[in-house]
């Protein structure tokens, strides 16, 4: 019954269809990232008209008086980000040698599968969690220590009062947040180097540190480089747990233990009710940040190609 | 081998195909379905949607009228009427008569509340702490840093307050709460009026953001030394200690419902041209001074008559029958003088087929 069918489409035009209809799919992807920075461009446009470049430069944020600056949110996404990567990678790493090189096998594999599992929590859960157990964590004791027991305070950084929110808050979430990621990703790139690599400095003599120094960090710089821009991609644009912890002010930055914004947080306080030129400065911010984002992509893959091409060299 | 690829692929195909169309012709049936009993669709402010969400549920039962209204906050509601997308729009900021006119709008207030400050200092329980309009002007101003201030023991000689640093809490999300609460400053206080102003959200001078009503109040319960503003149900639910306020009058008065009736009941609605009313600051021995109405959004030209009729009659209901729920959720109902003032107001531009619309019977 089902021979005697006849074919619809012959193999040859089917196997054409698939080729067309796969090029169609790969070069949406494409299309949509320009509708996006069209869209996003077109709807700044009464914001760039309003203020010109003076939106990336000004802080001012004034709903009353309708006067937007963007640098306060810029600033503010700069900065969480840069705690995190700078918390997040060296424990990545360490975590990432521990589980590769020194942890009985057994028990790497359970620590692997729990670094993943924090990969699966939605940030909303890290954003609730934030709120409840970590600021009254950071208000009681961890900034008291900082600044009091630590006499950091003397330090600009970490000067002011403090209550729990802010950006340094906000960017050891994040560093929870990306460590996963990074971590993962160091992991399977500790495996891939080539055991006779190491088993011969081992050999010659290297102590556990020289290996993982001269010959793990050197024949995956690339990798490893790839997990931090990954973290670094994600950090940029988290929002929901940013947004419950870091205090939501207009303000630039100028103590870590001070409330702030970032860009995401930004949008996704102001999105539902702004009108008119307000409405259009978050779609310059939202454009900011898919810039900053791209930025992120196009230098890392630059970077990537010059560690790549150094290490061919060598 | 390949053939027989296709041909399940297609046999696949043709299952989807089949699923799909069933699915789309149920869709099509209860669109249909849908057009026999009226739904109504609303959309705007969240400072009210406690009452809202009681009474679209109790009508809906006692009519049969769908009544869909997302609490998305004040400015969303007015940009979705403006657009058309919703049948109705609701907000805590009251427009202008000019702007009004210009979108061929007409508005009615449908409920009063009261907006409260919360605090979180040790040793301070329920309206125990009294505050007057310049105090709280000068904490939300930053002038004020430390709960051991001068100008607050003054106010509370009874009372030892610690020396803690004030945090001071407010929306990080714009909303009608904001614009009832610094309008009230703007009042009360010359300092806020000339270097911040009044709006749903403001250029505030220091603090922290929280997202909407329970947003503060979680700051405020996880901060101590910290003040904030929200709409009194949600300063029940959380238990958070309210605080005492100077009034008009010069009598410190405790959050209530019977001070926001007492704000409400001295207001002039008969001369608010548009119903545009600020409650705030009203005299009265007994008022409370941070009190908001809470306004509905209709086109005066109506373009479908039956969902009119609907729509009015559930406005109708909510000012009669609905009113004992609001009073219920420490809301303060629209008094009957003001509904009969709404109701002339329907009658002279709310139309549908160039008629007045009949939301008196039940025919």
């Amino acid at each position: 019954m089902e021979n005697s069918k006849k074919q619809l489409i012959s193999p040859d035009a089917a196997d054409q269809l698939f080729k067309i209809t796969t090029a169609v799919c790969a070069l949406l992807a494409a299309v949509v990232m320009l509708g996006f920075f069209i869209q996003l461009f077109w709807s700044s446009i009464p914001a760039i008209k309003t203020f010109g470049l003076d939106f990336l430069t000004s802080s001012e944020w004034d709903p009353v008086k309708n006067l937007y600056g963007a640098m306060p949110a810029i600033a503010g996404t700069l900065v969480t980000t840069a705690i995190a990567v700078v918390i997040a990678v060296p424990l990545s790493f360490i975590v990432a040698m521990f589980l590769v090189e020194t942890a009985p096998p057994a028990l790497s594999h359970t620590l692997s599968h729990a670094i993943d599992l924090l990969a699966a929590i939605p940030s909303i859960i890290y954003g609730m969690w934030g709120l409840f157990i970590f600021v009254p964590f950071m208000q009681n004791q961890v900034q008291p220590f900082l600044a009091n027991t630590l006499h950091l305070k003397v330090i600009p950084l970490f000067a002011g009062e403090y209550n729990g929110f802010g950006f340094l808050t906000s960017g050891i979430i994040l560093a929870v947040m990306i460590l996963p990621f990074i971590c993962a990703v160091m992991r399977d790139v500790f495996r891939m180097v080539p055991p006779v690599l190491k088993e011969s400095a081992f050999g010659a003599g290297a102590t556990s540190w020289e290996v993982t120094l001269d010959i793990t960090m050197r024949y995956g710089a690339r990798g490893l480089l790839g997990a931090i821009f990954l973290g670094l991609g994600r950090a940029v644009g988290e929002t929901m747990a940013v947004l419950f912890v870091i205090g939501n002010v207009q303000k630039m930055p100028t103590s870590l233990y001070q409330a702030g914004t970032t860009i995401s947080a930004t949008l996704a306080n102001n999105f539902a009710e702004a009108q008119g030129v307000f409405r259009s400065a978050l779609f310059e911010l939202g454009l900011i940040l898919l810039v900053i984002s791209f930025l992120i992509q196009v230098l890392a893959q630059f970077w990537l190609n010059r560690v790549s091409r150094q290490m061919g060299e060598k | 081998m390949l053939k027989s690829t296709f041909k399940l692929i297609r046999k696949e195909q043709m299952n989807w195909f089949k699923k799909t169309a069933g699915l789309s012709i149920v869709a099509g049936l209860t669109a249909v379905s849908g057009f026999c009993t009226e739904t109504i669709n609303g959309a705007g402010a969240s400072f009210p949607e406690p009452v809202y969400r009681v009474w679209t549920y109790n009508f809906q039962k006692a009519t049969g009228t769908r009544i869909n209204y997302q609490s998305v906050g004040s400015g969303a509601g007015i940009n979705q009427i403006k657009s058309k997308t919703v049948d109705f729009g609701a907000t805590d900021n009251p427009l202008k008569l000019e702007e009004l006119e210009k979108n061929g709008l007409m508005q009615f207030p449908m409920l009063m509340g009261g907006v409260v400050i919360v605090v979180n200092v040790p040793g301070v329980e329920i309206n125990q702490l009294k505050l007057d309009g310049e105090t709280v002007g000068n904490i939300f101003l930053g002038n004020i840093k430390n709960w051991n201030d001068q100008a607050i023991a003054k106010l509370n000689p009874e009372l030892k307050l610690p020396d803690l640093p004030v945090t001071v809490v407010h929306r990080s999300d714009s909303s009608g709460t904001t614009w009832i609460f610094t309008d009230y400053l703007a009042k009360v206080s010359a300092g806020w009026k000339k270097d911040v102003g009044c709006d749903k959200s403001v250029k505030w001078p220091v603090g922290i953001g929280g997202q909407k009503n329970p947003g503060v109040c979680n700051n405020v319960e996880k901060v101590k030394g910290s003040i904030g503003y929200v709409e009194y149900t949600y300063a029940l639910e959380s238990k958070l200690p309210t605080v005492m306020l100077k009034n008009c009058d010069g009598n410190f008065v405790k959050p209530e419902i019977s001070t926001f009736q007492a704000a409400g009941a001295n207001a002039d609605w008969q001369n608010a041209p548009a119903f545009y009313m600020e409650l705030n600051d009203q005299p009265g021995k007994d008022s409370w001074p941070i009190t908001g109405a809470t306004f509905i959004l209709i086109y005066k030209n109506q373009e479908n008559k039956a969902k009119a009729e609907a729509m009015l009659k559930y406005f109708k209901w909510c000012f009669t029958e609905g009113a004992q729920s609001a009073t219920n959720l420490k809301y303060v109902p629209i008094p009957e003088t003001v509904f009969n003032l709404v109701k002339s107001a329907w009658d002279k531009s709310v139309v549908a087929d160039g008629k007045p619309v009949n939301y008196k019977s039940e025919e």
